[in-house]
């Protein structure tokens, strides 16, 4: 019985040691906490459908990269990013709402993305890595953008980040010191969708949303600043990515399902505690 | 000294101001009232840069020459904010010592006037789900961007701020706790705090009682006899205006009248603005609120 789970102990010791496992957990760090980072915006902006949205329109993005047997996520990035200009272009230029102009974009990708798979034959396990992630795909080339996306989110610290806070608290004030904030937001969907792109091959398409907005939920019950939310929100999303990677190994379930369910699960944990104060 | 000129404001084929030109002199306190749906709020709006107009304003401070034609207005905001605008409290009004004129034809409203102006906003439209403490909300007006963490030096200049306006109480508060005259206080020490040329209030009575109001115009009064600042204020508290404004604007989409408020707000221009034809009640000086 003990020699047992002493040799389960080592196996577990060893998927973790190995190259695709370190990969992952890696790319798994980097993703995690850029998205408790932007997710602070998405969910005190009351964007969390944009999440869902961007999530949606890479699937397009990646089914046309599959079907013309490109990267997908070179396909990807920009088709996302151009989803996200999109979105916010109809809500700055005509009467319909944010949610209204993602629903749209929302259905066009995936409707696009259907059409893209069926014309290619023999790609779905790819699309499915990308459906419901899959650590085994994190290649060096995602760990390469997953730095270098890491190294951009760190230079938006200084400034970019205290404008985006202000545009969030008051966009009119914001504009009253100067800052332009129409081109603050472009920059922060550009960011938010190529992070939500990326890690993709992570959580999946279908659980993205969730990854990006639950860990900024828990820390907007704990945190009385919105700098202090932003440090707790990296700093969960990336314990609870490290610890739903190493239980998705050690209980062979999907990574993206069981990240996920950690975050939801210290969610409820923080919710049934925290007073409403 | 502001003057707009030939300003006109129009939003989905309807005329919300039409051909506005006034001149508000060095250290006036201006008083803008009139109906609901008049354009007050869009003319302050207008001034401030958050609302596209055709027309002329031109912020000039004493000394400096007036320029009469449209200047360029496509060079990015960010060059007119001062890059961290922590300054001790003890100095007068940096952004005005320097003389900027400053003129738009036409605004696409991205941050116009800078560490010049200080705004109280009407505070029905604060996000009280945004987790953010009183100090950081004043600090902003240093910072001209949301503070990631506040160091001592802004601390105690907020807290001086918060002084001011007798709200050092309210130190490491969370807004979302704060009543309305107290977040109006807080408001306003956020717009005293960068020593403005040019305050402008947006409606500050509403939601506050009658005693923090008055509170809170003396604030505004004593700052402004200090600083020899000008204060715009939006209201449509008919004594207010009488007790504190030098000047008055009655505005109903087009101005009825302008001038010193002992003339500008006479018994026709009155009737003129509100349609108080026949109303009995006496319009003037007797505590009456127009809610």
């Amino acid at each position: 019985m003990l020699t047992a789970s002493l040799a389960e102990g080592t196996i577990m010791l060893d998927v973790l040691l190995e190259p695709f496992m370190l990969r992952a957990l890696l790319a798994g760090v980097l993703l995690s906490a850029l998205a408790g980072y932007y997710g602070v915006f998405v969910v005190q902006r009351r964007l969390s459908f944009l999440g869902a949205g961007l999530g949606h329109a890479a699937f397009g993005g990646i089914a046309l990269g599959l079907f013309l047997g490109i990267q997908p996520l070179w396909i990807a990035i920009p088709f996302t990013l151009l989803v996200g200009i999109g979105i916010a272009w109809i809500r700055d230029n005509t009467r319909l709402a944010a949610d209204t102009a993602i629903g749209i974009f929302f259905s066009v990708s995936v409707a696009l993305g259907i059409l893209f798979l069926s014309l290619s034959t023999g790609r779905n396990a790819d699309a499915f890595s990308y459906l419901f992630g899959s650590l085994l795909s994190v290649t060096t080339t995602d760990l390469g953008i997953s730095s270098v996306l890491v190294g951009a989110g760190l230079a938006t610290l200084p400034r970019l980040w205290g404008d985006w806070a202000y545009a969030t608290f008051d966009e009119e004030a914001a504009k009253v010191s100067g800052i332009p904030t129409r081109n603050r937001d472009l920059l922060l969907i550009t960011m938010l969708a190529a992070t939500i792109v990326v890690s993709l091959k992570v959580v999946g398409i279908l659980l993205v949303a969730a990854w990006v907005v639950v860990p900024a939920a828990s820390a907007r019950l704990m945190a009385n600043t919105f700098g202090g939310m932003t440090r707790l929100s990296i700093a969960i999303a990336i314990g609870t990515t490290v610890v739903g990677l190493v239980l998705s190994v050690a209980l062979d379930v999907p990574t993206g399902a069981m990240i996920v369910l950690v975050q939801a699960a210290l969610f409820v944990v923080i919710m049934t505690t925290s007073r409403r104060s | 000294m502001i003057t707009v000129s030939h300003l006109y404001v129009q939003a989905a084929h309807r005329s919300i101001l039409r051909d506005i030109s006034f001149t508000i002199p060095e250290g006036a306190f201006l008083a803008i009232i009139g109906p609901n749906g008049g354009g007050k709020s869009t003319l302050v709006r207008a001034m401030l840069g958050l609302q596209p107009y055709t027309g002329m304003i031109t912020y000039a401070s004493t000394g400096t020459t007036e320029v009469t034609g449209p200047t360029d207005t496509t060079g990015p905001a960010d060059a007119t904010r001062p890059a961290d605008a922590t300054r001790p409290a003890d100095t007068t009004r940096p952004a005005t010592s320097e003389g900027p004129t400053y003129t738009k034809s036409i605004a696409r409203a991205e941050g116009p006037i800078g560490a010049s102006t200080g705004y109280v906003p009407q505070i029905k439209t604060l996000d009280r789900t945004f987790p953010a403490l009183t100090e950081e909300l004043v600090a902003t007006a240093l910072k001209r961007r949301w503070p990631w963490r506040i160091d001592n030096t802004c601390r105690s200049i907020v807290a001086e701020a918060l002084s001011q306006v007798g709200a050092d109480h309210l130190m490491g508060q969370a807004i979302r706790n704060l009543s309305g005259g107290e977040l109006q206080r807080v408001y306003l020490a956020r717009a005293l705090i960068s020593k403005p040329a040019y305050l402008f209030l947006d409606e500050p009575a509403a939601g506050v009682d009658v005693a923090g109001a008055a509170d809170m115009l003396e604030c505004v009064e004593r700052f402004r006899h200090a600083l020899d600042a000008t204060v715009i204020m939006v209201t449509h508290d008919w004594d207010v205006a009488l007790h504190h404004a030098s000047h008055a604007l009655v505005l109903n989409q087009e101005i009825i009248s302008y001038g010193l408020t002992k003339d500008a707000m006479n018994e026709t221009a009155i009737r003129t603005a509100f349609g108080h034809e026949g109303h009995a009640h006496g319009v003037f000086g007797g505590g009456h609120h127009h809610a």
